[in-house]
């Protein structure tokens, strides 16, 4: 029988590592149950000469074609984007691409301004000293004063342009188009324990060199200082609840694969915007018969992904290829809405800096533009090194028929119920893409670019987990409140994507860890009546 | 399971011609083909988990040839190759992709591409810095960020 904690946190990721460290502070019992264990950089890819073979199997982006024994199977078959994660201390965040925008302001007020969805219960300045104290902790890079985002004041100064940033930014120029540098959790200077960038390469599936955040080199040690208990290989089955209609503990399965109750004062999920519907459903009981948390109905719906619409090309110049972070620059010139194009709502663009030879070959020969034959190798070499690409981030909004549910069949290798995936690209969000893939070609071809080619929905990019326990103040149409809690169970509360109301059109990670801390601080604010 | 258990002779012959055809030797690139007895080596040695679907390949290949791939004539063989490329589905993307990440990593494949044969780590990459002067257009142009009322 394990002694009974202040707060359990499910999930090791962006956000529960971030609400652990915050939460650290209060001297509470915290403990924290992941699923995966810690990563090992002397392993990451980078460290061999088979790098990149590792992608397509041991280093997937996909779980289920990973298959690591700490990932859990995704049926995902009626979905065009395929969800991508990982599971280890770290979650997500060991294999991501860095990039580092935030949602705008004006993405917390979507129905207020545009007449579509819904607003979110806070704001942009109820997380803006949240979103600062996250890019401290996290280390990022970029160039402040761009006219077109949110003010950020990164640590440390922008990547390097490189080949590609200069073929793109003259490009958009031509065009006169915004662009900018990127910020990035990739340290371009010794920061804070963590060695500065050296170029590894496609970084994102992990950065031996310790130069790309994530958090088992950020928030977990500091937490774990802090006091923190950190349980590795345990995995979660469900949320038990008392005859309160409180939630009492959790079941797991330990490292050894012994089932085990841990009891808790306060539970807090981090286990993304699949994972998180995944367990609440998991949890359902008699008192809860449709799922934990689930009065709403609205458990594992509106799911959002952000589809992608990207297209590539191939320019004269040398390019950056793989020999730095494959992003760089981004651009907001379609972020804001602008009726006349067709859509509502708009998109971020961020701009490839290029890829492997073994990616080059691989892809190539599939999209049909590398032959077999004689004319390999000319071709080969006109490819190899020279692509630049244009990868647009299309704001999905919340539908529910985009959803979450339990696979009747499919389970992990604990016997737990997989989650399964219904998702559609909405005719707004298909004109969107199609509107990227236009300017895309107009960048391409104004830097002199050939043999364009097309990923729209890029197939394996479902990276961005949102929306399927959704904040709000009406109980009837949100899961947890403007602080995070449930609304059906007062001592559960939600950190992580899926209490997103709308997606923006920009990676989320730094949202979704600023929105952890505000939790986390609002949880500090409340301790003597959290449960009220 | 060593690689000898991997595939059967017959496989093997057929893998080695097949990759002969994806991708030949070239004397003006000073490169040997992908039937190269060193990158057979090493695709048989790294198979792992990609041993099942290009057997499946393999045995899909067999069937459409009816022969050793190298014992049919020209003419013949091109036309077995476009069927396998047309009705292979994912066995035969897998088996082109391990022959490609294969060749892709050899030495001397990698010099005639002026790439040098090392991991990534620890050694990295040099990038050009650039000219953020770039960017006086898109300050000059200014923007504004859309608020939301409050």
């Amino acid at each position: 029988m394990n002694d009974p904690v202040d707060v359990l946190i499910i999930g090791a990721g962006a956000s529960g590592a971030a609400v652990a460290w915050s939460l650290a502070e209060t001297r509470m019992h915290i403990l924290c149950l992941e699923q995966g264990g810690w990563m090992n950089p002397a392993e990451y890819p980078s460290t061999g000469r088979d790098w990149e073979a590792k992608f397509y199997g041991e280093w997937a982006t996909s779980p289920n074609v990973r298959g690591r024994p700490e990932d859990y199977p995704i049926n995902d078959d009626n979905s065009p984007i395929k969800v991508v994660n990982y599971n280890a201390v770290g979650g997500s965040t060991v294999m991501y691409t860095a990039h580092w925008p935030r949602l705008h302001p004006s993405d917390f007020k979507v129905r207020t301004l545009d007449g579509v969805a819904d607003d979110w219960p806070i704001d942009y300045d109820a997380l803006t000293p949240f979103f600062e104290e996250n890019d401290r902790i996290m280390g990022t890079s970029g160039l402040s004063g761009d006219p077109l985002s949110p003010l950020t004041h990164p640590p440390m100064p922008q990547q390097p342009m490189g080949l590609s940033g200069a073929i793109i930014g003259k490009a958009m120029n031509k065009l006169g188009w915004h662009w900018w540098p990127s910020d990035t959790t990739v340290a371009t200077t010794d920061y804070e324990g963590r060695a500065r960038c050296i170029n590894l390469g496609h970084c994102t599936p992990a950065c031996a060199q310790g130069a790309k955040s994530s958090t088992d080199i950020t928030y977990w040690p500091q937490a774990i200082r802090a006091g923190v208990e950190l349980r590795t290989h345990c995995r979660v089955r469900e949320i038990t609840t008392d005859d309160n209609g409180m939630a009492s503990g959790v079941v797991y399965y330990d490292k050894d694969g012994v089932e085990q109750f841990q009891a808790a004062h306060v539970v807090i999920i981090a286990c993304n915007g699949v994972g998180t519907p995944r367990l609440l459903l998991n949890s359902a009981s008699g008192r809860f018969p449709n799922g934990l948390a689930n009065s709403s109905g609205l458990v594992g719906k509106n799911l959002m992904f952000h589809p992608y619409a990207q297209i590539y090309g191939y320019v004269k110049e040398p390019t950056d290829s793989n020999r730095a972070p494959p992003t760089c620059l981004w651009s907001k010139e379609w972020y804001d809405t602008d009726l006349s194009r067709g859509f509502v709502r708009g998109y971020g663009v961020q701009f490839v800096r290029g890829a492997g030879p073994v990616f080059e070959a691989v892809v190539s020969e599939q999209k049909g533009i590398l032959p077999w034959g004689a004319d390999h190798h000319r071709v080969f070499r006109k490819l190899n090194g020279h692509r630049i690409g244009f990868s647009a981030i299309c704001e999905d909004l919340p539908e529910e028929h985009n959803q979450v549910t339990l696979d009747p069949i499919l389970k992990d290798s604990h016997g737990i119920p997989a989650p399964k995936i219904n998702y559609t690209i909405s005719e707004n969000s298909q004109k969107m893409m199609d509107h990227a893939l236009a300017r895309g070609r107009e960048v391409l071809e104004t830097a002199g670019a050939t043999d364009i080619c097309i990923n729209s929905p890029i197939p394996w990019g479902g990276w961005h987990l949102l929306g399927t326990a959704r904040m709000g103040t009406d109980p009837e149409r949100s899961v947890v409140n403007e602080w995070g809690r449930t609304h059906d169970v007062k001592n559960l509360f939600i950190v992580d994507g899926s209490i997103f109301v709308t997606s923006g059109g920009v990676n989320p990670t730094s949202t979704i860890q600023a929105l952890a801390l505000y939790i986390a601080d609002q949880m500090k604010q409340r301790l003597a009546n959290l449960f009220d | 399971m060593t690689d000898q258990l991997i595939l059967t002779p017959r496989q093997r012959q057929d893998l080695r011609t097949i990759a002969a055809l994806i991708i030949p030797p070239s004397e003006e690139y000073r490169v040997p083909g992908a039937d190269d007895e060193v990158i057979q080596a090493d695709i048989l040695a790294t198979l792992g988990r990609d041993a099942g679907p290009v057997a499946t390949a393999l045995d899909h290949l067999a069937r459409l040839a009816g022969m050793p791939l190298a014992d049919l004539d020209a003419a013949a063989r091109d036309g077995v190759v476009k069927q396998f490329r047309e009705s292979g589905g994912g066995p035969a993307a897998t088996l082109v992709r391990v022959v490609l990440q294969c060749y892709y990593r050899d030495e001397r494949v990698l010099r005639s591409l002026g790439i040098e044969m090392r991991p990534p780590f620890p050694k990295g990459h040099v990038l050009p810095e650039g000219d953020w002067a770039l960017l006086d257009p898109v300050r000059a142009r200014g923007g504004t960020l859309r608020r939301a009322p409050s």
